[in-house]
């Protein structure tokens, strides 16, 4: 298999929250259309990596980078980069699903409304595209107008996905997309992201081992804010080279 | 139980009943005054007469100019405390950083702090000398400073109330905003202020009935002189400056002039009592949303 262009980058990348450093000398390849899978022992740090991919921390006080992080070949963290610009480009899911208390038409369509676009059948037709995409269109088609909040936990994650898509980004960060919900939804969106890797960049988080294996082409393993270990998914899996990971993905610590 | 825990829980107990008799006995006394006024003057008169003037000679009983100087006052105060107070409350909220915050909001409840009386000649000998200025048909004694300044009383109840309800919205919708790419001022009015809109409405609601009851202010700057008038230039009198009149002047005890008050007096009750109870129905309606 060819070997895919690199679509995000982060070089020796250091992160601090006030005086805590969080991330220490990240140097990690994504590639395009791939999935790429972050793991790791809660509060290693995959989060705070995953969020400075589309600048979320950003609104955090005292939370700072050091590097550089390069989408398609430009860094993200330059001073002529606009964030609203870069997260329609990178966009993300997050563990909880959080729809708008809007209804459901509208939580879909709203990336598209802050862009200006008005027209009606416009906004229809965007709608439904992403919610086949995210396979909810049947189940939602009679009810677009009303509560997102009145749909199940599952349908909630995926309405926050189609909302994502709707906007076209490249990129599409998932931090634990599945941890609050049951194993039939979870197999679900594990379905979609697979679909989703031919026209997208995926990277997730996840706690889940199996689901790590299932869904992503590589794997980074994240231990006290450092990258340990990054590679195929299948050779992290079988024949990890680092001692560490080894324990990890065989559950010896947590 | 401890014998300690039976006492503080009687004392809770009738202080609960001591608020709940105290009221009823402002309404008892209230309402029986008033009896006495409507047995001479009919309702229909009470709310239908375009005059007010029980201390003349010839008297009319119409509520009606009270009502509308009590309205035209509260709606000047709502539309300056309104934008002022939301958008503080979504500056504090989106915007300042912390340490901004810690100074700003303790100042803001200073405004709420400075006694009306200060707020009252501040509106007469500032403000309204200040408009005359650009309105040369301004009254000395005119509803709009007092309205305004009005206005700026409320601010922090409209401005604090309303921030706790933008702030009591889940920060998932914050990061939702913000992942799709909105900005700031997106985040802001299009995702926080309607997530947070019963609060806001609350606070709107409460802001309305505070300036329907305020006095000191309209006292001082708004005249008193009844008028059936939307005209914000011309001096009025709003039902509780009435009420002030009447009490500090000389009309004797029990006299029907003397029973007005109580008649003005439950007209007020009835629309404070109304604006609480929505607020409560909004918040009670809508607080389960997002939990
Ligand atoms: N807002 C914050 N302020 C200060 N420190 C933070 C903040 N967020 C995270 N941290 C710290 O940074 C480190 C990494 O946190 P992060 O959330 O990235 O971990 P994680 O790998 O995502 O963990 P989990 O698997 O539990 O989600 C932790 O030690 C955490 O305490
Ligand atoms: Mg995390």
């Amino acid at each position: 298999m060819a070997k895919n262009n690199i679509k995000l980058e982060a070089k020796n990348l250091n992160a601090y929250y006030g005086d805590f450093k969080a991330l220490k000398d990240i140097t990690i390849s994504m590639e395009e259309k791939a999935v790429t899978a972050f793991i790791g022992p809660s509060g290693c740090g995959k989060s705070t990596f995953l969020r400075t991919l589309n600048r979320m921390n950003d609104y955090i006080d005292g939370f700072r980078t050091e590097g550089d992080i390069l989408l398609d070949g430009k860094d993200i963290y330059d001073k002529n980069i606009r964030v609203d610009e870069l997260r329609k480009e990178v966009g993300m899911v997050f563990q909880k699903p959080n729809p708008f208390p809007k209804t459901i038409f509208e939580n879909v369509v709203y990336g598209l409304k802050i862009q200006g676009i008005k027209n009606k059948a416009h906004l229809e037709e965007a709608a439904e595209k992403s919610l086949r995409q995210t396979a909810l269109w049947e189940e939602v088609k009679d009810k677009m107008h009303k509560s997102a909040l009145a749909l199940s936990g599952g349908q909630q994650q995926r309405l926050c996905i189609a909302r994502a898509l709707a906007i076209s980004p490249s990129v599409i960060l998932m931090d634990e997309p599945t941890s609050a919900l049951d194993p039939i939804s979870t197999a679900k969106i594990e379905e979609l992201i697979y679909e989703l890797k031919n026209d997208y960049t995926i990277v997730i988080v996840t706690h889940n081992m199996q689901q790590a294996g299932r869904v992503s082409d590589n794997t980074a393993f994240f231990y006290m804010g450092e990258l340990i270990e990054f590679g195929k998914t299948k050779t992290i899996f079988t024949s990890p080279s680092n001692d560490r990971t080894q324990n990890y993905i065989t559950g010896r610590f947590g | 139980m401890k014998v300690s825990e039976r006492i503080i829980e009687g004392l809770l107990w009738l202080s609960a009943v001591i608020t709940i008799l105290v009221t009823i006995g402002i309404i008892w006394v209230l309402l029986s005054q008033s009896i006495g006024f409507f047995q001479v003057v009919s309702l229909t008169e009470f709310l239908t007469e375009k005059e007010w003037t029980p201390l003349f000679a010839d008297k009319k009983f119409g509520i009606m100019p009270l009502v509308a100087g009590t309205l035209l006052t509260t709606f000047i105060a709502i539309a300056v405390a309104l934008p002022l107070g939301l958008t503080i409350a979504v500056y504090l909220n989106e915007y300042a950083p912390a340490r901004m915050r810690q100074i700003v909001k303790p100042l803001l409840e200073i405004l709420a702090t400075i006694p009306t009386v200060v707020y009252g000649f501040f509106a007469l000998t500032v403000v309204t000398p200040f408009l005359q200025q650009f309105i040369p048909g301004l009254a000395g004694f005119n509803a709009l400073s007092a309205g305004m300044v009005m206005g700026i009383m409320i601010v922090p109840m409209i401005s604090s109330l309303s921030e706790d309800a933008i702030s009591a919205v889940p920060r998932s919708l914050r990061e939702a905003a913000y992942g799709m790419g909105s900005t700031r001022l997106q985040t802001a009015f299009g995702v926080m202020v309607p997530a947070a809109s019963s609060g806001i409405v609350v606070s709107v609601i409460l802001a309305i009935s505070r300036a329907v009851g305020e006095t000191m202010i309209v006292a001082i700057a708004a005249g008193q002189q009844p008028r059936l008038t939307m005209n914000p230039l011309v001096p009025i009198e709003t039902i509780t400056t009435y009420i002030v009149q009447v009490s500090l002047g000389d009309v004797p005890h029990g006299s029907l002039e003397y029973k007005t008050i109580f008649a003005a007096g439950i007209t007020l009750f009835v629309f404070t009592f109304a604006l609480n109870n929505i607020s409560f129905w909004i918040k009670k309606k809508y607080q389960e949303k997002y939990d």
